[in-house]
């Protein structure tokens, strides 16, 4: 705990200061949304503020680790945290606080926005919220893999991309289905069961590909 | 031995198709200062690294009996925070229980008091070593794992780190230190040993 803590505290605070990288994943998600509002002539479905939720942690993801392996703290922390899975814990969290949370906060303005109505919205913020949680988690293993190639970018979307699917099916379903008014408890269980999986597995893997990556 | 604090038994490193270094044995015990000496590219930081367990030796193994700390290339210091915000992070991810007072005070003796509420990213480079250089204070790890401490460091800071070295070693901690410079050890405390790579 006291290693979740220090880092969640750390990586808060770094992201803080460094205001304009933090905000990357929110500035693309309004001007997205804004964007297609204004482009778009008919009303779209959840399904599409789902996608532009998912590539919104793409690009947010991609950079988690880069900033620490540059300046040498990731090794610092691979040597020193015992164990390593809190500390993981607590990076992501901080991540996901200021990348997948404040999306989920606004979905309901976007579902205003391009679908036209708040119906659902709840459930569209829920699983948002639990969505971009388990797409932080399987994002931050291939931002590990790629940490110490230097290019991220489109090769950690092309590796996470077949992991973020489930997600993006279940979550835009079960958006979808509470939108026209039909139960979503199948699609909502399917989804906190593929979190639930991804927070006990990720750590582990994302761990263990840090550790790969300082191999050189 | 039970006193030893890191073995490594017949190591061997390769870099594509060149051997970095083969069966390479070394025991390190309280109050031994090992240096690691050669020409550049001849593997002294992969030595390290493995040591410290960053790196996987290609053949034979390393056993640390004792916390081990890494004074690398990379600075282990995050430029958007101050001194004494990057300390209290190493203190908690090591465990080392250091109140702010104990930070405070590594950081004056590294001579960065007056600088301990600036953000990294202000400091000169010489400076944002001895931030590094504070971390030896803080931390508790009876072996340190030096890498060419002394870059960037003025005449002063280079006393400075044979004297922690010197202090280190006779309260029962060893280090491990790679390096163009012979560390000239006090009068008192036992020579180094060294170990030459690349010859």
């Amino acid at each position: 705990m006291r290693l979740f803590l220090t880092q969640f505290r750390r990586d808060l605070l770094i992201a803080i200061r460094s205001r304009s990288d933090a905000a990357n994943p929110l500035v693309f998600f309004v001007l997205a949304t804004l964007l297609l509002g204004l482009g778009a002539a008919t009303e779209l479905t959840p399904g599409v503020i789902w996608v532009l939720a998912l590539f919104a942690n793409v690009l947010a993801v991609e950079g988690v680790f880069r900033r620490d392996h540059d300046d040498g703290t990731l090794e610092q922390l691979l040597i020193h945290a015992q164990p390593l899975f809190p500390a993981v814990m607590g990076k992501l969290a901080a991540h996901w606080a200021l990348s997948g949370l404040p999306v989920a906060v606004l979905s309901p303005v976007a579902a205003m926005m391009l679908v036209g109505t708040t119906t659902g919205a709840g459930v569209l913020m829920m699983t948002l919220c639990i969505g971009t949680l388990a797409l932080t988690l399987l994002g931050a293993i291939g931002s590990a893999l790629t940490v110490a190639t230097g290019r991220g970018g489109l090769l950690v979307a092309i590796l996470v991309l077949p992991f973020y699917v489930p997600v993006l099916i279940f979550g835009a379903g079960a958006s979808t289905a509470a939108m026209l008014g039909e139960p979503v408890a199948f699609q909502l269980l399917a989804l906190s069961a593929l979190l639930a999986g991804c927070l006990t597995a990720a750590p582990f893997a994302v761990g263990k590909a840090l550790a790969i990556s300082q191999e050189y | 031995m039970e006193d030893d604090l890191l073995v490594a038994d017949n190591i061997r490193c390769t870099v594509g198709e060149g051997v970095l270094f083969n069966e390479l044995s070394l025991v390190v015990r309280p109050g031994d200062l090992v240096e690691v000496r050669g020409p550049n590219g001849c593997g002294k930081s992969t030595l390290l690294r493995c040591l410290v367990g960053l790196h996987e030796p290609d053949a034979g193994d390393v056993r640390r009996t004792a916390d081990s700390l890494y004074f690398g290339h990379r600075s282990g210091i995050c430029g958007r925070m101050s001194p004494i915000e990057n300390l209290r992070w190493f203190a908690g991810i090591t465990n080392a229980r250091a109140a702010d007072e104990s930070i405070g005070a590594a950081l004056v003796r590294v001579g960065l008091g007056h600088a301990r509420r600036d953000v990294c990213d202000s400091l000169s480079a010489g400076q944002q070593r001895r931030v590094s250089l504070a971390r030896l204070l803080v931390s508790p790890a009876p072996l340190w794992i030096l890498d060419e401490p002394l870059t960037a460091l003025d005449d002063a800071g280079r006393d400075l780190v044979v004297e922690l070295l010197d202090r280190h070693r006779s309260t029962g901690g060893a280090a491990v230190c790679a390096t163009h410079q012979a560390l000239i050890a006090g009068p008192d405390v036992p020579a180094a040993h060294v170990v030459a790579l690349g010859s």
